[in-house]
């Protein structure tokens, strides 16, 4: 296995304990924002959708990427909206 | 200017980590939230400017992806500002959905892009593995969405699960063949995806509405592992960072929410719920329910000292939160001391019910966990249960049997008197008899909870 991809386990295995680490102590009042707030970061996929955009040259492959772009802009467009209106309504009374 | 990107693709990076610890805590989630937004708002533009692929060319097609940015944007803000409160669940699964189609897509188009010339192994890897938990986030996520708006219902028969099984033992074994190089040609990944978009609507089909939630949080990790595959497939920072940081934290979440509910995931996943009928049926509660009317009720709770009011699905269902404030105020009014009882897994989500209150103006510090609250029932003069059935049901306690058993609940049968608003005697989405209907400090008072509700504010406005 070659350095870059041995690093590139390294990272993956650090971030799934990151991630765990992260949310284990969370009162259960919060899991909706939660999970709605990751579902806008996992939204990240978005810019895997503009790089084959960017570098697609067919009609075919144009649209498809299109239309990529536009479902992963909802993803995180949507998903951060929709959690800061669920914490919005936390915020008014503190 | 090239070290520029991987410095910007750093600090989203270090936005979405900070950005995820700060949701976990009521005070700082609002800031967290808008930090990992600044992030990805970063992480976009600078690959739209700044990438360059392995030929070290930039990106062309700009003018479309702004467009189809600008469509999205609108789409989706328009969307998500609409939404009602009690839909958010629903909206959250198909954004979720979203994220996992544009996964999917991304796969196809990069395998259209190699023209059917051979993938090295690595590379083959992440597209397939993409493109499979993409198609099954995505169509999964739209029956959740469908089942929470009530347009699915749940679809169960005997060979159910030998044939999801087989369908999922195919996909990936087609899609291993694929990897491995023994199955050439773009239309063999097309039937792929075709067959992981077939299991992902069947997957979620059997699970009972009620359940929704962990199926969502579940697949939600799901969409963060195909995001994760495409920085495999670029070498891409952030999306690996991200992808796999919302993969091992949805996978929590969804563990979290089983632990709650007192069961395993893989009993939500498998087990069909109603099957538990038969066992608790058997000994079924025996007695009569006593049913009281509105004005009863009404005149119990305003001669009270305190009331707790224990808010469950039904009520999230009836859009009742606002009525349920107003009552809260005219009890007041007339001197007596409300709280909530907020059970951990009510309304359709852990801590739905505190979000659905908040926006109904409900006083945050009313609302009282359950450790909190169930010390004070033995001295609360009236309960008022709506809409909520099994985290009150003391089978939990007494019934080793039950399938609930185990799982903590409200103790509302310590309370002098105990008043369920239900729509009528059914059983809860568990299909578990609840013992404390039968109990002679309860009292029930059936209807809609919005109606009922609203006759009460105006019996003890009367008053």
């Amino acid at each position: 296995m070659d350095p870059a991809t041995l690093s590139l386990l390294y990272l993956v295995i650090l971030m799934i304990f990151l991630g765990i680490e992260l949310i284990s102590h969370v009162p259960s009042v919060l899991h909706t924002p939660l999970m709605s707030g990751a579902n806008a970061i996992h939204g990240v996929v978005i810019i895997g959708s503009i790089i084959v955009m960017g570098q697609a040259n067919d009609t075919l492959s144009m649209i498809l990427g299109f239309l990529a772009v536009i479902l992963g802009t909802l993803n995180v467009v949507g998903g951060f909206v929709v959690t800061n209106r669920m914490l919005e309504m936390f915020k008014k009374r503190n | 200017m090239d070290a520029l990107l991987p410095i910007l693709y750093l600090i989203a990076s270090v936005t979405f980590i900070t950005g995820l610890k700060m949701l976990g805590s009521p005070k700082t989630a609002r800031q967290g939230n808008l930090i990992a937004a600044g992030g990805m708002t970063v992480a976009i533009f600078g690959t739209i400017f700044l990438y360059k692929g392995h030929d070290g060319l930039p990106l062309h097609n700009i003018e479309w992806i702004i467009g189809a940015l600008v469509v999205g944007t609108a789409i989706g803000w328009v969307m998500a500002m609409r939404v009602k409160m009690t839909g958010m669940p629903q909206m959250v699964s198909f954004f979720n959905g979203m994220g996992g189609a544009c996964a999917a897509l991304i796969s196809l188009m990069e395998y259209k892009a190699y023209g059917g010339a051979a993938m090295p192994v690595g590379h083959s890897l992440a597209t397939i593995a993409g493109l499979v938990i993409g198609s099954v986030s995505f169509s999964g996520s739209i029956i959740a969405f469908g089942k929470l708006e009530d347009r699915i219902g749940d679809i169960r028969y005997g060979a159910q699960k030998f044939v999801n099984n087989a369908l999922l033992l195919g996909t990936l074994t087609i899609g291993g063949m694929v990897v491995a190089g023994n199955l050439p040609g773009f239309e063999i990944i097309l039937i792929l995806a075709g067959l992981a978009l077939v299991y992902g609507v069947l997957f979620v089909l059997p699970i009972g509405g009620a359940d929704m939630p962990v199926v969502i949080s579940l697949l939600n990790s799901f969409t963060g592992v195909a995001a994760a595959c495409g920085g495999f497939l670029y070498d891409n920072m952030v999306m690996l960072i991200g992808g796999i940081l919302v993969g091992s934290a949805g996978t929590i979440l969804t563990i979290v929410m089983t632990k709650a509910m007192n069961r395993s995931l893989a009993n939500v996943l498998f087990s069909n719920f109603g099957g538990a009928q038969a066992a608790s049926a058997a000994g079924g509660p025996a007695g009569t329910v006593r049913e009281v009317s509105a004005t009863d009720c009404a005149v119990m709770m305003a001669y009270a000292k305190q009331v707790v009011i224990v808010p469950g699905y039904g009520l999230a269902v009836a859009q009742a939160q606002h009525v349920c404030h107003q009552l809260e105020h005219e009890l007041e009014e007339k001197g007596v001391t409300v709280k909530y009882a907020v059970h951990p897994v009510a309304g359709r989500m852990p801590g739905h019910m505190n979000v659905l209150l908040a926006e109904a103006d409900v006083d945050y510090d009313k609302l009282v966990e359950m450790e909190e609250i169930n010390p004070e029932f033995p001295t609360t003069d009236v309960v008022l249960v709506v809409g909520a059935n099994d985290v009150v049901n003391p089978a939990a306690k007494t019934d080793p049997t039950s399938p609930i058993y185990g799982m903590p609940i409200l103790d509302v049968e310590f309370a002098k008197q105990v008043v369920v608003m239900k729509r009528s005697m059914k059983a809860g989405y568990a299909g578990i008899e609840n013992e404390l209907f039968y109990r002679p400090n309860t009292a029930m008072l059936f209807g809609d909870a919005k109606a009922t509700m609203s006759s009460l504010v105006s019996e003890i406005k009367a008053l």
